[in-house]
């Protein structure tokens, strides 16, 4: 991962290199939400990054933030803790899709309702891959999984419309073939009063690529890209036409509603008022 | 943060939930995140009016595990933190009280015990967490159990409970059960001047010199709170000082090691219990919560009777009081262990007591608490004598 | 008093009995100079189910949380009786609804008096039901200085609702009085 003298700010030198495969997407999804971060001119001082369990997860060890890494799809429960504590600084969540939106699936929908002001980063690889490479609730139908040997028979969650029907106020998608327009969702996240969610299709290639004939990392992410359509265009399609494609882009923002914190400071307000 | 003058009024008949709430909030607590489970909930439904009155907050959050964490993310922010629950909610946040031993968060969790397994018996007595609390999570881990049985001390070891948590930076359990959750009796509350209140040791360095887990000084390291400057990593993964994963079975090991001493090494400033007509005892009881008082009258109308009968009372139940109940048994025959579940404490019991009296159980589930007659039959028995 | 007083009020959830019991327990505590414990039985349903709350009143510090001989028992339904007629002490007074209580072990000192009737008829609403029967208790059984329960009574009751609870009270101890005559 080339890193810009200014990002070193950022990563924990002397924690590097990652322990992430050869050509990882999660590499490219890090650094867009480090240069989005650092768009935003936040102190990291500041800024709190909080995982589960997972490839992804490892990634706030490396980031000169305050970092937190917590167990297996609770770190929204504690990213919750984190906020309400100190409402006045930045909360991001980086997740995997197993963590996020299997064994964490309850904190995902709900932390949507809520819509607390935190920044969750989903980055979907279709697969478990620090486990080994079992089936997530976004294995394709009929992909192989060390699980699924005999293809995926589930089908699959749309993490970004289950995110919109949950509540969530900002829901973005990019993929790891465009850096350059995942840092502009991640900011645009960052920059959101709410609970926004940006989902990052990526490539995992050691584990679901070579199930899949895709064990080239170039080849994945050409795949990857190749199944994505910007949200406009996408508008424009039929849903036939729409089938087994990916709108990226903004796929929703409500902007107005109340934060979650903002809400509970004027209940306390309220609590408060009646004493005096 | 200090305590808000309204804190200070009198309160002389509450039910025990509401007195735990009320010396949570004396004791500094202001986080509470919780999920519904009877007979616990009264304590959500007291903090939640509460919280808000004194600054603080409170969530309930999607389910069981959801509150575990929420309490140690805020912990970790620098409040004072608590949850509360009851048995199959006990069982689920288990991972994450883990997590918290693993982190040295401090954060106090309240178990209002009921019938088990499984749902059991929500709405009745059970003291059926007593090895759970000790060894419900993976690994090994400091334990430390308040079992008060009157609202007094339900009060003052809520207290102690958070007073512990943030001396040593590990959670806290406060384990009651239904019986004294849901009654009111008449309780003094102290002044909150009275109070001992004792916060989290912080760092004494600047950030850039600051170690996570540096116990050079103590087992206990000094504790930054996220976002006051000092940035550091936190992990549930095997770490050393620095606090990043490490896979060294020799830094893996004294880690470990080190966080048991945080218990075993101040057993004297934790240990509470409580000897009732021990000196001369031939027949020892050894009980807590609302067994204790079942077995205080019991013992009363033995020693009309002229059997010498005592009672060791344990009011940390994990560390349990080893040397006062080895003592017991070096003049008792029998020791008689009285626990509303099948036979949990008194395997500890056994173990501490190294043969030196016979220890036998009284036993009662199905939600109806042990009754003094129950433990009366037991020590005549024992007795040899009607 | 005597030293030790147990009392148990049983009814159907709603009817607002257990708020009897805490009235009692605090009048015993803040203008008797005793100690007391109340204990409410929790049954999966709270409105419509059996339920009861236990009071202790004691000279001294309560040991036992429950009630083992119970001097006195208020009995709003027959259910009532069934699920929690035990522990009676063999002189217990026994205070009975005849219009909902139809069978009770009449070897314990059964007094009978219309509670619901007689607050449709005196206080037209159903919430001083709690008053009246505490009335009759401390009529009936004179445990207290009737002024005592009234001063708990009244910190407990909701504002505005004051002068009608202790209209509810009177009510309720002056029948408790006549039927010791």
């Amino acid at each position: 991962m080339p890193v810009s003298l200014k990002l070193e700010n950022l990563l924990r030198m002397e924690h590097l290199p990652h322990m992430w495969c050869p050509g990882c997407g999660i590499g490219i999804i890090v650094k867009a939400m480090l240069r989005a971060i650092d768009a935003m001119g936040w102190d990291p001082r500041d800024v709190a990054v909080i995982s589960g369990i997972g490839c992804t997860s490892r990634a706030p060890g490396y980031l000169n933030m305050n970092t937190l890494h917590t167990t297996h799809g609770r770190a929204l429960t504690f990213a919750t803790g984190f906020k309400l504590a100190r409402p006045d600084k930045q909360v991001i969540v980086i997740s995997g899709d197993g963590d996020a939106t299997a064994i964490g699936g309850n904190h995902l929908i709900h932390s949507c309702r809520r819509n607390i002001d935190i920044t969750e980063i989903i980055v979907n690889n279709n697969i478990y891959g620090m486990t080994g490479g079992q089936y997530s609730p976004t294995t394709p139908l009929g992909a192989k999984a060390a699980t699924a040997p005999w293809g995926m028979v589930e089908p699959s969650f749309d993490i970004a419309k289950l995110c919109i029907g949950a509540g969530a106020t900002y829901v973005a998608r990019g993929h790891v073939g465009s850096g350059v327009q995942l840092e502009r969702l991640i900011r645009g996240g960052l920059k959101h009063k709410g609970f926004a969610i940006i989902e990052a299709l990526s490539n995992c290639h050691t584990q679901f690529g070579r199930r899949n004939k895709l064990s080239d990392p170039i080849e994945l992410i050409n795949h990857i890209a190749a199944k994505t359509i910007n949200v406009k265009e996408a508008a424009k399609i039929s849903p036939e036409e729409m089938r087994g494609k990916f709108a990226v882009g903004i796929l929703f923002q409500e902007e107005g509603r109340e934060e979650y914190c903002e809400a509970y400071n004027r209940l306390i307000q309220r609590a408060q008022a009646t004493l005096h | 943060m200090s305590n808000s003058q309204h804190l200070g009024r009198q309160i002389e008949f509450m039910p025990g939930n509401e007195v735990v709430a009320e010396a949570a909030l004396a004791a500094g607590c202001r986080f509470f995140a919780g999920y519904p489970i009877t007979p616990s909930s009264e304590i959500a439904h007291h903090i939640s009016k509460r919280l808000p009155e004194v600054g603080g907050k409170f969530i309930q959050m999607e389910d069981e595990i959801a509150a575990m964490g929420a309490i140690i993310g805020a912990s970790l922010c620098g409040l004072k933190v608590m949850t509360a629950t009851s048995g199959p909610g006990f069982s689920l946040k288990q991972e994450n009280i883990g997590f918290a031993c693993m982190v040295e968060a401090p954060c106090v969790i309240v178990n209002v015990m009921r019938g088990g397994p499984s749902t059991g018996l929500p709405t009745q007595l059970g003291q059926s967490d007593i090895q759970q609390t000790r060894w419900g999570t993976h690994g090994d881990r400091p334990v430390i159990a308040l079992a008060p049985a009157y609202l007094d001390e339900v009060y003052t070891e809520t207290v102690r409970a958070f007073n512990l948590a943030e001396r040593f930076r590990m959670p806290v359990f406060v384990l009651i059960d239904e019986v004294i959750g849901h009654l009111s009796e008449r309780l003094e509350i102290p002044d909150p001047s009275e109070l001992e209140i004792i916060d989290r040791v912080g760092p004494n360095v600047p950030p850039e010199e600051y170690i996570p887990y540096d116990s050079s000084q103590s087992d206990v390291p000094p504790m930054a709170a996220y976002f006051s400057g000092y940035r550091f990593h936190m992990t549930g993964l095997n770490h050393d000082r620095t606090g990043f994963p490490t896979t060294t079975q020799s830094i893996c090991h004294s880690e470990n090691v080190r966080s048991m001493r945080k218990v075993e090494d101040h057993i004297a400033e934790i240990e509470k219990f409580e000897n009732y007509l021990t000196d001369d005892a031939e027949i020892g009881i050894i009980t807590f919560g609302s067994s204790a008082r079942a077995a205080i009258v019991a013992i009363d109308d033995a020693r009309q009777r002229g059997v010498k009968v005592g009672m060791l009372r344990p009011l940390t139940l994990w560390p349990f009081p080893e040397q006062a109940a080895f003592e017991l048994s070096k003049h008792c025959k029998t020791i008689i262990v009285p626990e509303a579940n099948l036979g949990q404490l008194i395997y500890e019991v056994q173990r501490v007591t190294k043969g030196n009296s016979e220890v036998v159980g009284v036993n009662k589930v199905g939600g109806v608490p042990i009754y003094p007659g129950e433990v009366f039959d037991k020590i005549v028995e024992c007795s040899g004598k009607k | 008093m005597q030293d030790h007083y147990e009392a148990r009020f049983a009814a159907v959830g709603g009817q607002g009995i257990l708020l009897a019991g805490d009235i009692l327990a605090e009048a015993a505590i803040n203008y008797e100079g005793l100690y007391a414990l109340d204990s409410p039985t929790y049954t999966a349903q709270v409105r419509g189910g059996p339920t009861k709350v236990d009071v202790i009143i004691d000279k001294n510090r309560i040991l036992f949380t429950r009630t083992t001989a119970i001097d006195f028992m208020l009995c709003l339904a027959q259910r009532s009786w069934d699920r929690f007629g035990y522990d009676l002490k063999s002189d217990c007074i026994v205070l009975i609804d005849p219009f909902l209580v139809h069978t009770v072990d009449r070897n314990y000192r059964v007094y009978e008096l219309p509670l619901i009737e007689l607050t449709k008829k005196e206080m037209k609403k159903m919430v001083y039901t709690s008053a009246v029967a505490l009335g009759a208790m401390v009529g009936l059984t004179e445990i207290f200085k009737p002024e005592s329960v009234v001063k708990a009574l009244l910190k407990k009751a909701p504002k505005g609702t004051e002068e009608a609870n202790e209209k509810a009270f009177k009510l309720g101890y002056n029948s408790g009085r006549e039927l010791l005559k």
